[in-house]
């Protein structure tokens, strides 16, 4: 089996596990926000974005309005059009190879593919993240919404506090540095503030404002904020942290 | 519009989205201030879910079980475990803090 002996093979499907595993938390969540089995479903299948995802439930969890939820993970979901920018110069694909590559395009498997330095090893690392993401997202998204459903009341079992959590567990890989961590309390803060100001869902959008023109004024590296959930390639420790 | 015209919709721009990206010149996405702008609204938005789903009940700010989540998850985040774990850290955090009285 050439394929699995492949480097980028074998890191794309770790981190396919890994990322998977997130479906459980996704499917609970989402049935516990009021969507059905089916539209959940839809989620994971066709908008197959995590942290959109993530943030449509959590928008429409908070009483905010489902254009509101729309709004807030299609501006999430922008970055998935520079990835596949990158993705389209990296692999050069067929016409009709983009459209499936274009599906699969999410943080692990561009974070995959840009790891390897060989371009067949590019190649195969972004097929083995992406497909298998894609499986094991859908399949654990499926298991947690039939879990959510058996549980019954979110409150009762702490699922907004998962929710809280989720979302700082999406936030966290990405704040690395003093710009970053900057833009998060300044958002954090002015979504606080305008809570009381504007209708439920409203504020992420005031903070996506925000968030749009502090990226645009700043003067940090230019990937900050793209890095994927599970990294591929773990830098190696220095001994310096914890 | 109901609920599922809205998830359909988000499903067609997500999908757009990433089309988009393959098939636009490179040179129109490819520079700095673009990759910059996703990302930092990819901070900002996280940031904003977080706070929300933390401290907002309806048009109101309240400090309630979930922020007994928000600090058990930073520090398990802190911690280095898995996102997974950090998920069932959150909700245990929240229903220990509940069951000691908190709202």
């Amino acid at each position: 089996m050439v394929f699995l002996q492949s480097p980028a093979v074998r890191v794309g499907l770790s981190v396919a596990v890994a990322t998977g595993l997130y479906g459980l938390s996704f499917g609970a969540l989402s049935v516990a926000a009021g969507l059905d089995l089916l539209q959940t479903m839809a989620l994971s299948l066709l908008l197959f974005s995590g942290g959109s995802q993530f943030a449509f439930i959590g928008v429409v969890a908070g009483g905010g309005s489902a254009l509101s939820a729309m709004s807030a993970a299609a501006l999430l979901g922008i970055r998935n059009g520079v990835y596949g920018m990158q993705i389209n110069v990296l692999l050069r694909p067929s016409r009709w190879r983009k459209l499936s590559m274009a599906h699969l395009t999410i943080d692990e498997s561009v974070a995959t593919a840009t790891g390897q330095t060989n371009s067949d090893e590019q190649r195969r690392g972004f097929w083995a993240a992406g497909i298998g993401v894609f499986v094991l997202w859908n399949l654990f998204t499926l298991v947690g919404a039939l879990a959510g459903n058996a549980m019954g009341d979110p409150a009762r079992w702490g699922l907004d506090g998962a929710a809280v959590a989720a979302f700082l567990g999406l936030l966290w890989p990405r704040v690395r540095s003093r710009e970053p961590a900057a833009i998060a309390v300044v958002c954090a803060v002015v979504t606080l503030l305008a809570v009381p100001l504007v209708p439920p869902g409203a504020p992420i959008l005031i903070a996506a404002v925000v968030a749009a023109v502090l990226g645009l004024s700043g003067l940090g590296r230019a990937t900050e904020g793209l890095e994927p959930d599970v990294e591929p390639y773990p830098p190696a420790s220095t001994g310096s942290s914890s | 519009m109901n609920l599922w015209a809205w998830i359909l919709l988000a499903c067609a721009i997500s999908i757009a989205t990433k089309l988009l990206g393959f098939l636009v010149p490179a040179r129109l996405l490819d520079n700095p201030r673009m990759l910059r702008v996703a990302g930092s609204l990819t901070i900002g938005l996280l940031a904003a879910l977080t706070a929300v789903n933390t401290f907002a009940s309806g048009q109101g700010l309240v400090v309630d079980a979930r922020v007994a989540a928000l600090l058990a998850a930073g520090v398990a985040l802190w911690l280095k475990a898995p996102f997974l774990v950090v998920v069932v850290v959150g909700a245990l955090a929240a229903g220990v803090a509940r069951l000691l009285g908190a709202a």
